[in-house]
């Protein structure tokens, strides 16, 4: 049994006195030359921890990353426990950089189609009753699609989840006094790209924000800050960023990002376009590669979400896909929201495959990829196949179905 | 219930029902506000009012052809775009192949779009320093070699919108609805 040992020292003779933290470091190099097992316990009550200070940080020993492109850093699914990215996690995309705004020199112009042009400063848009909304944001390039060690991060890791706090756009509308036959408005970005998408009204006066808080705190350079727009379960890159600029019309712009990217070509040679809504997705997160499995008792767990509405259902098939067991929801469970799954199983240490399926409100079940593949053209934007995970005879868990191995 | 009363009820859901028919579609004109924000003046709206339409709304006075084009294009895009526009470190922009890759001639539906779209992003590394001379012959070079106009067009406000792309009718709206139908 361990216990507490007072350590002995005896008083240095006087003018060669060693300082409280100078004994202390001595019994604590001396403790890591003959680590004990159990010992940490002990060693961490024998010096005082460090005091309060102004920004606290991870541990030292805990060191989530994004996975960082050219153009966009991946949200490390397989590090989160629950549904809401920590501010500096959240995945990142965009066209041109991330420009450096002073909040003091902020103003956002919304014109066009409206009965009072206005600019409105960061404080006036704060001052505008204001909201918050749990919600996800998906690129809807978000697939990779890769080799068997690949992360989750890696194939999907382009959806992340906020307490998003800022004003209802139906709100500004309104005080700017929108035209009853304004039908899209443009956003536009303050950033190097110029970012400019066309959205239809209809989402602006349901549930768009303008928002300024991530988590409650301010946006992350990255995700926009000081402004962006925000529309809860739409393509991440309709929720232009550092948003300079909304311009009501009876029309669409057809900018570069609507026409020549963010468009899907089908099955049947047509180019699908203003695709905004995001379909039902799941992924299992634990166990996924680069996992080291133990025969016994595991739980299973995963993200689902749909940008439809709520996830009523997530499947789990131990078997490649040959039969199916709900999994547990964990409450409360949000539309338009990443939700966490969790299934027990025993794993029997043969070789398995596992995988997951999510099913929304509207009945939508995600498909497997040859579904998918079977309407689509050969481009990848909204690719939420089902997607599995491998595990060998040894306990290694490495990704999934041939077919999605690139 | 009386003959009366009933036609007065009628009458009176009715007339709620266009009311809150309205209101509902439409809650954003009113004259009350919150009196947040200041008005816009007409110079604060023209600085950053640079999107163009399809229909031309938004294009610029000036002008360009393929050939005042060409030195923009070996100046300001060759080096990631390729010489002929066939692709480097950045998308190609010419073909019209349609099993190839994604291009201005075999993709893109409005020419608008790329007068609109260079003049606010390129040059990747200097946005927005292009005029309007030289964007007007990028595009009409950009166009002359996906075959689209004769090298001869003149590019300007009233041209450019009338130039019809190869790739405008494949294009067709989002139809997927949820439910169990994969789309």
């Amino acid at each position: 049994m361990a216990t507490r040992q007072k350590p002995s020292v005896t008083a240095p003779p006087r003018g060669n006195r060693l300082t409280r933290r100078e004994m202390l470091a001595g019994v604590l190099s001396a403790a890591a030359v003959a680590p004990v097992a159990g010992q940490q316990a002990i060693e961490t009550t024998r010096q005082p921890g460090r005091g309060p200070n102004t920004l606290d940080r991870r541990s030292p020993f805990v060191t989530p990353r994004r996975d960082p492109s050219s153009t966009s850093s991946r949200t490390p699914l397989q590090d989160l426990r629950g549904t809401i990215t920590p501010a500096d996690l959240h995945f990142e995309r965009h066209h041109g950089g991330v420009p450096e705004i002073d909040p003091a020199r902020y103003e956002l112009l919304v014109h066009g189609m409206v009965d009072r042009p206005t600019i409105f400063t960061l404080d006036s848009l704060q001052r505008f009753p204001a909201t918050s909304r749990i919600c996800f944001l998906e690129c809807s390039g978000n697939l990779r699609r890769g080799g068997p060690e690949t992360l989750p991060q890696m194939v999907c890791g382009l959806t992340s989840q906020t307490e998003w706090t800022g004003v209802l756009l139906s709100t500004v509308l309104r005080e700017v006094g929108a035209h009853p036959d304004a039908q899209w408005f443009l956003a536009e970005g303050q950033d190097s790209a110029v970012m400019t998408r066309s959205i239809p009204m209809e989402k602006g006066l349901d549930d768009a924000m303008i928002v300024y808080a991530q988590n409650g705190d301010a946006l992350m350079p990255g995700n926009g800050y000081p402004v962006r727009l925000l529309l809860p379960g739409w393509e991440g890159n309709a929720s232009v960023k550092w948003l300079r600029r909304l311009e009501l019309s009876d029309r669409p712009f057809m900018t570069r990002e609507e026409t020549s990217k963010y468009t899907e070509p089908l099955a049947d040679g047509t180019v699908r376009q203003f695709s905004f809504v995001m379909d039902a997705r799941s992924i299992i997160t634990d166990p996924a590669y680069p996992k080291l499995l133990e025969p016994g008792w595991q739980e299973i767990r995963g993200l689902a979400w749909s940008g439809r509405g709520r996830i009523t259902q997530v499947d789990v098939s131990t078997d490649g896909g040959r039969t199916w067991k709900a999994a547990t929801l964990q409450a409360p469970v949000l539309p338009k929201a990443h939700v966490r799954f969790r299934l027990p199983w025993q794993w029997s240490g043969e070789a398995v495959e596992i995988m997951s399926r999510a099913i929304d409100e509207t009945g939508y079940v995600q498909p497997t990829w040859d579904a998918l593949s079977a309407v689509r053209g050969p481009r990848g934007y909204h690719s939420n196949p089902i997607t599995s995970w491998t595990i060998d005879e040894n306990g290694r868990v490495l990704f999934g179905a041939e077919r999605l191995r690139s | 219930m009386s003959g009366q009363r009933f036609v007065a009820l009628l009458l009176f859901g009715s007339w709620l029902s266009t009311g809150i028919g309205i209101a509902a579609q439409r809650p954003t004109r009113s004259a009350e506000t919150l009196g947040l924000g200041r008005p816009a003046t007409a110079n604060e709206i023209e600085a950053l009012n640079i999107d163009v339409m399809p229909d031309g709304t938004g294009l610029p006075a000036g002008e360009g052809r393929a050939a005042d084009g060409a030195p923009v294009w070996a100046q300001a895009c060759r080096s990631c775009h390729g010489p002929n526009g066939e692709g480097g470190v950045a998308a190609p922009v010419v073909g019209r192949d349609p099993s190839g890759p994604p291009t201005v001639g075999n993709y893109w539906p409005y020419a608008t779009t790329l007068y609109d779209y260079i003049a606010r992003a390129m040059p990747r590394m200097a946005p927005g320093t292009l005029t309007a001379d030289q964007v007007y012959g990028l595009v009409a070079w950009i166009l002359t070699e996906n075959s689209i106009i004769d090298e001869s067009a003149v590019m300007n406000a009233q041209t450019l919108p009338l130039v019809m792309m190869p790739a405008r009718a494949l294009f067709v709206p989002d139809d997927r609805r949820g439910g169990p139908e994969i789309r």
